[in-house]
């Protein structure tokens, strides 16, 4: 039983419900030079991510969208996480985060700051995929990709 | 039966029911499995599953042709099979169940075979607002392919069937009426009597998805008077890969084959094929031998327990586990009609289904967190998804009580 509730506990952190209730840089970006919409056709979650790009690096970011408690936090920690990272950068962070997600790496080798909470990741493979919604959306967006990123 | 109680012959035995289902005995996430995903799919009693061992161990070999004793125990008991389904739903003749993969497949079959033919551009195919993808996209695939438009008969806020608005969408333009026996998202029981009574004032055939009625109530397609009905096997005990296509004889009678093939022909030249009678016109191919005597023993299991003995607990437990998760504040449930059987589709207050689903996965507990198949009935309710928990014969009163104990420790681990 206790053992039980701390796996969940493992999963839905503090810093995750935070973030899932209060999530930061929600809402539509004005002026931005990037965006992508992504949906999981499973849960239908749904997000839009919004970038203002200068000269290859993340100016500003922000979100928008409904889903669950893990695929909003990952996209409020992501656009934390991403402001003033180039796009270099940013796609080695989603590696890392990615290898975190899947159980590849250990959250003290995978230097991720705050990303690190999602360590818990990897006990619900069922759950990657709502953590990185937010993240192949944002990827859409920088490579201007058109059309909607889907998870299948 | 219990050595420290006496079940009279007329009782629901529980206890005994759920020793017959090996695959409820075992722990999950270190807890005692609780499995309330029933409308996805069923466990399979012992008896189902010996019967698949008996005829790969003893008698497995293929069915209608060789002469050797194998295929004729082969034969045999896929033929007994038939006759079980048969009596099961109460069809005239074994000539009016065909053997398909499951309900999908049969309505597929009945688009293909029935519709197409049949259907001209401007026709209409009607159904409900609640029905599965299974019921809906082989309609619009017609609808591409012959200019026939699909009509929607809507739901109201309870998720039944407005039956005054589906009467009206009735008329000359229409061509085949389909509708699901019982909604997997929301678990409504359709008027499908009602429905056969309006359509066949003015001519119409109707289709009945049964998938999600069979393992629930006694179904009668003769008292139904229904044209065509399918079901799936694997959601009444059975195993998944087989199902069953319920035809009217003379509607079958009419219809080209679905699928070209072996069994499905009587005799082949290159100039000319003769099709075989029914049932196999429509049973092209090797069928799932196995499964069919599977579905026979899964079916042959459930009339053994009484359906109606069975059904009278289940609606127990659906009353008491309605009461249970209405007393949770923030829990609202969808689809509160009155007519309904196993389900319990809900949501709550600032959590995700799929978080729901998760905690609750991690309690024992097996539930759906989805759209179920459903999306445009889940969009009526203004919920892209539902946490369903959804009931079997087997489930008990203190399942009930354990899932609603971790709907509050989800709500709990999400509060603000």
């Amino acid at each position: 039983m206790l053992r039980n509730m701390n796996d969940i506990a493992d999963l839905y952190q503090e810093l995750i419900v935070d973030h899932s209730r209060r999530p930061r840089n929600f809402g539509r970006l004005e002026h931005a030079t990037h965006r992508a919409e992504g949906f999981n056709p499973l849960c239908g979650d749904k997000v839009k991510v919004y970038v203002n790009l200068e000269e290859d690096v993340v100016r500003d970011v922000s979100f928008e969208g409904e889903g669950c408690a893990i695929s909003k936090s990952s996209a409020s920690l992501m656009t934390e996480s991403i402001k003033g990272k180039s796009k270099a950068e940013v796609e080695r962070l989603f590696s890392r985060f990615r290898d975190l997600a899947t159980g590849m790496a250990d959250a003290d080798q995978a230097d991720l700051g705050k990303l690190a909470v999602f360590s818990g990741l990897r006990g619900f493979p069922a759950r990657v995929k709502c953590a990185t919604l937010a993240w192949h959306t944002l990827r859409a967006a920088l490579e201007d990709k058109s059309g909607v990123v889907s998870t299948e | 039966m219990s050595a420290l109680r006496t079940v009279k012959s007329t009782e629901f035995d529980l206890l005994a029911v759920r020793k017959d289902f090996p695959g409820l005995h075992q722990k999950v996430h270190g807890k005692p499995l609780i499995y309330l995903d029933n409308a996805a799919t069923t466990q399979k009693p012992k008896a189902v599953i010996e019967a698949l061992n008996r005829f790969y161990t003893a008698d497995c070999s293929n069915v209608h042709r060789a002469v050797h004793a194998l295929s004729d125990r082969a034969t045999k008991s896929y033929e007994d099979a038939r006759t079980i389904v048969k009596q099961f739903i109460n069809a005239r003749s074994e000539r009016e169940i065909v053997f398909v993969r499951g309900a999908t497949e049969a309505i597929n079959l009945v688009m293909n075979s029935y519709a197409r033919p049949r259907v001209k551009a401007g026709d209409e195919i009607l159904i409900s607002a609640l029905e599965h993808h299974s019921n809906i996209v082989p309609w619009q695939l017609l609808s591409e392919q012959t200019g026939a438009r699909l009509v929607i008969a809507p739901i109201n806020e309870a998720g039944e069937l407005i039956l005054e608005d589906f009467e009206r969408r009735l008329g000359p333009k229409t061509a085949l009426v389909a509708v699901a026996h019982v909604s997997n998202a929301l678990g409504t029981v359709m008027p499908v009597h009602e429905i056969v009574r309006m359509a066949h004032a003015r001519g119409v055939p109707v289709l009945v998805d049964g998938a999600q009625a069979v393992p629930h109530e006694h179904v009668d397609v003769g008292a139904l008077d229904c044209d065509f009905y399918a079901f799936s096997g694997h959601k009444v005990f059975g195993p998944t890969g087989i199902g069953v296509l319920y035809g009217r004889e003379d509607l079958l009678e009419g219809m080209p084959p679905y699928q070209g093939g072996g069994d499905m022909i009587r005799s082949v030249t290159f100039e000319k094929t003769i099709y075989n009678e029914l049932p196999y016109k429509f049973e092209a191919g090797t069928p799932h031998i196995a499964g069919a005597i599977g579905l026979g023993a899964a079916l042959d299991y459930v009339s053994q327990i009484g359906i109606d003995r069975a059904a009278a607990h289940e609606r127990d437990l659906l009353n008491y586990g309605t009461e249970l998760l209405s007393a949770i504040h923030g829990l609202r449930l969808i689809g509160t009609a009155p007519e309904k059987v196993g389900v319990l589709s809900f949501v709550l207050d600032g959590v995700h289904p799929h978080d729901v689903g998760t905690v609750l996965d991690r309690d024992g507990s097996a539930v759906r967190a989805g759209h179920h198949c459903a999306q445009p009935g889940m969009q009526r309710f203004g919920v892209p998804a539902t946490t369903r928990a959804s009931l079997a014969f087997y489930n008990t009163k203190a399942e009930m009580h354990a899932l609603a104990n971790g709907i509050r420790r989800v709500q709990k681990l999400f509060a603000a």
